[in-house]
Order: structure tokens, then C-alpha cells, then sequence
């Protein structure tokens, strides 16, 4: 499986056992579990105890996976080191003060830290203003569907794959267009991979949300 | 806000430049203002995300300091969380993100006259490109013009016609060098736009070229 080499390449979770490198790390067993939360699934009921109990654990989890990347991002997308890791410090703590508003049913956690680090990308590195959308109309949710809310998360997954195997010359353009500057650039690769499911989905969401507006409205 | 649907949308490359955070600031505006009104493209934004996730997902990790963690959570600890909710939908013809240039209150705009009834306002925005407010009186048109750059126009109230097609609320123009167009409000109530241009237009009638200079355009 490709998450041992993750493994592999990551700072162990203090008190953790990393079972890649074999090494023991003296924390209690159950916690195994944290290093192997390596999916979207996984991910996001991280980030929900993070949001709902405030979980430190969970957190430190995500910062020790996430954060690493981020980094790299940030240096890729022209940061200095200094600044990447600061930049990437500010983004892991906008995670925490922020995990209110993570909604599994818009984003995977992949993408939702994304869009925090771009944010800090166009703040700190391009000393740009950033424009933000106005949400969508918030209704609070009468029951919880986590079948919709772990949907997006899978669909992360297929995402993931489909990325992985693309062939690297098209990989390193959609790449490049993320971390460099390809604005204005059609990115023909793109249309090799399954977006359309994921926009349908968020579209359903979308359409949930102002459906349950109009009926507590009405 | 959104009991309409947009006919005129993004193209992919706006959405995916603006998904990498690449996008001026002037144009970042309207994009985050279409997308305030337009659904389709909300999630077509977010499906790009998705992606921007995925490559983050596979990028080789860079070795955080070793104190990170902790300095993050000293940093929580001393920062109080910050007061910003979710951008809240607007009641304003102004979406959420141009208040921030322009406030909620289109009466209270210090709109400047460029000729024929004609008003703009510009906006703040940094970079080389520009952004304004354009408010045409019902019935009445812009100066023909054409664009060396690129310009994007976004109907906020009312709505245009020109030779292109008809624009309402949240439909947005594309117009680059070869579109040649006279914009002219719908009868019936004025027409706000938002407009982005990294170039100047080029007037065609004489008086609004020897006006150019003074109106600013």
C-alpha cells in the first residue's frame, strides 16, 4: 500500500507506534489507529472530533500529516523556508480556530486544508487580497446524514487514485498549475479526471440545503 | 438570494485560477461575486478544490521544525479565535465579498458621471487591473467600445443587452480584443455591473476617446 511509504517519510505522532519503521514509540496501543488514519474517510472523523469534542489528539494527527505537505506547497508556490513553515504554522491553527465551519458534506479534509493553505498562500507569499464567496444559505441540519456527510470523502479517494495514476507528464502540469503559474491556461489533463461526480455531488448539497431553507420556512 | 440561475458563467480557466489562488485581486472579485450567485459554478470551484486536495494529498512532505506543534498550539493558546463567521449570504445587491470594496449600500456609492447618464464608481483593488461599478439607467447604453485585455462583466441589478446576448443578475460577459459591443440597459430598472479589465478599453465615437483621459476608464 502506498500509505507505508507515507509513513515511512513522516515525523512519528509522539506516543504512537510507527508501525512502518517498526520502531515503539511506548504509547498506549490504541493509538495505532491514529497512524493509520490515512484516508479521506479516516481523515474527516478526525476533523469531526477535532470540531465537535475539540479532540487534541485528532489534531495532532492531522497537523502531523498535513501540515508536512503544506509546507511543501508553500515552498513550491514560492515561500521562502522561513515563510512556508510560519505560513504553515498559521494554517495549522487556523484548522483548530476554524474547524466550525469544516462541513464533510462540502469537502474532503485534503480539500478543506488546501483552500486554507491557498488562502495563506495569496495572503503571505502574493500579498494579495482574496475575495471569498458569500456561503450559500446555512440551515442548520435537522438530523445529520453521514452516509451524505462520508460521500464527498469517498469520492476524495477515487480522486486520489485517479491522480495517482495519471501519467506524470500530465500530473506535473495539473502541478504545476496549483503550485506555479499557469493562470489562464486551460489544463487539458483535467478532463481526464472524475470532477464531474464530485461537482454533481456538491451541486445535490447544494440543492439539500435550500430545499430544507424553503420547507422550515414555509 | 439565489431564485434565479445564471446563464452566463465561468469559464474552467477563471475557476481553476482562482482555485489555485493565482488570479488578480480585480478578477478575484468577480469571480468570488459570480460565484455568490451561481451554484453551478460554486460546485464546479469546489470540484477543482477537490483536486487542489488530492495533489496536496500526494505531495512529498518537507520536514515541519521541531517545535511546530507546540508553537502551534502556543500560537491557539495566545491568539483568540478568530471572530470571522461564515461569509453570510447578502440581502444587498452587493454580494458579500464586494462590500468589502464598496459597502452594502449602492445609494451610498459616490458614483462619478461618464456622459449619457452613465455612472462608475472605481474600486480599490491592487495589481495592475482594474475594477469598477458601472450603473446605467434603464434604457440607456455605454459608449461603444471595444478591449485590447480581457474584461469581465457582472450584472448585479437589472440587466444589458448587447450583440452578444441578454445579461441578467449574475450572468457574466466575457469580452477580450475581438468583442466589439454596445451594452444597453433592459426598460424597467437600472443596471448595476461589476467590471474587471487588465487593459484600458478603446472608445469608438470621438467625444467619449477625447473624454477617456478625464473619466478615467
Amino acid at each position: 500500500m502506498r500509505h507505508a511509504n507515507a509513513l515511512a517519510i513522516e515525523r512519528p505522532v509522539s506516543g504512537v507506534r510507527n508501525d512502518a519503521g517498526g520502531r515503539d514509540f511506548s504509547g498506549p496501543v490504541a493509538r495505532i489507529a491514529v497512524m493509520r488514519a490515512q484516508s479521506p474517510e479516516d481523515w474527516t472523523a478526525r476533523m469531526l472530533q477535532v470540531r465537535d469534542q475539540r479532540d487534541l489528539k485528532a489534531f495532532e494527527a492531522l497537523f502531523h500529516h498535513f501540515a508536512p505537505r503544506v509546507k511543501s506547497y508553500l515552498l513550491k508556490a514560492g515561500g521562502s523556508d522561513t515563510l512556508a513553515e510560519e505560513a504553515t504554522q498559521e494554517a495549522m491553527a487556523t484548522l483548530w480556530h476554524k474547524a466550525h465551519l469544516f462541513d464533510p458534506a462540502k469537502a474532503a479534509v485534503s480539500t478543506w486544508v488546501f483552500t486554507i493553505a491557498r488562502n495563506k498562500q495569496v495572503d503571505l507569499i502574493r500579498k494579495q487580497r482574496r475575495p471569498i464567496p458569500e456561503d450559500p444559505i446555512e440551515t442548520q441540519r435537522i438530523e445529520p446524514d453521514v452516509a451524505e456527510d462520508f460521500a464527498i470523502a469517498q469520492e476524495q479517494t477515487v480522486l486520489r487514485k485517479a491522480v495517482a495514476e495519471l501519467p506524470s507528464a500530465q500530473r506535473k502540469l495539473i502541478e504545476q498549475a496549483f503550485y506555479g503559474d499557469l493562470s489562464h491556461t486551460e489544463i487539458a489533463a483535467m478532463t481526464d479526471l472524475p470532477l464531474g461526480t464530485i461537482k454533481s455531488r456538491i451541486r445535490l448539497g447544494l440543492e439539500r440545503l435550500r430545499r430544507d431553507l424553503k420547507e422550515s420556512l414555509s | 438570494m439565489t431564485d434565479f440561475f445564471p446563464n452566463h458563467h465561468l469559464p474552467d480557466t477563471l475557476i481553476q485560477s482562482y482555485a489555485a489562488g493565482t488570479l488578480c485581486e480585480a478578477f478575484s472579485l468577480v469571480v468570488a461575486c459570480h460565484i455568490s450567485l451561481c451554484d453551478s459554478c460554486r460546485a464546479s470551484l469546489g470540484a477543482v478544490e477537490a483536486l487542489g486536495g488530492a495533489i496536496l494529498d500526494e505531495t512529498p512532505t518537507t520536514p515541519m521544525m521541531p517545535a511546530a506543534f507546540a508553537d502551534v498550539m502556543a500560537r491557539i493558546e495566545k491568539e483568540p479565535p478568530p471572530v470571522t463567521p461564515a461569509i453570510a449570504p447578502s440581502a444587498s445587491v452587493f454580494p458579500a465579498p464586494l462590500q468589502d470594496y464598496a459597502g452594502a449600500n449602492p445609494e451610498a456609492t459616490r458614483w462619478r458621471s461618464v456622459g449619457g447618464g452613465v455612472r462608475q464608481a472605481m474600486l480599490d483593488v491592487g495589481g495592475n487591473e482594474t475594477a469598477r461599478l458601472l450603473y446605467i439607467p434603464a434604457g440607456k447604453a455605454v459608449p461603444e467600445h471595444t478591449h485590447d485585455g480581457l474584461e469581465l462583466t457582472l450584472v448585479l441589478q437589472g440587466a444589458f443587452s448587447d450583440k452578444v446576448a441578454h445579461f441578467k443578475r449574475g450572468d457574466l460577459e466575457i469580452g477580450d480584443g475581438d468583442l466589439d459591443h454596445q451594452p444597453i440597459a433592459d426598460e424597467g430598472m437600472d443596471c448595476i455591473c461589476l467590471a474587471a479589465s487588465n487593459a484600458p478599453l478603446r472608445f469608438k465615437g470621438l467625444l467619449p476617446r477625447i473624454m477617456q483621459p478625464f473619466i478615467g476608464i
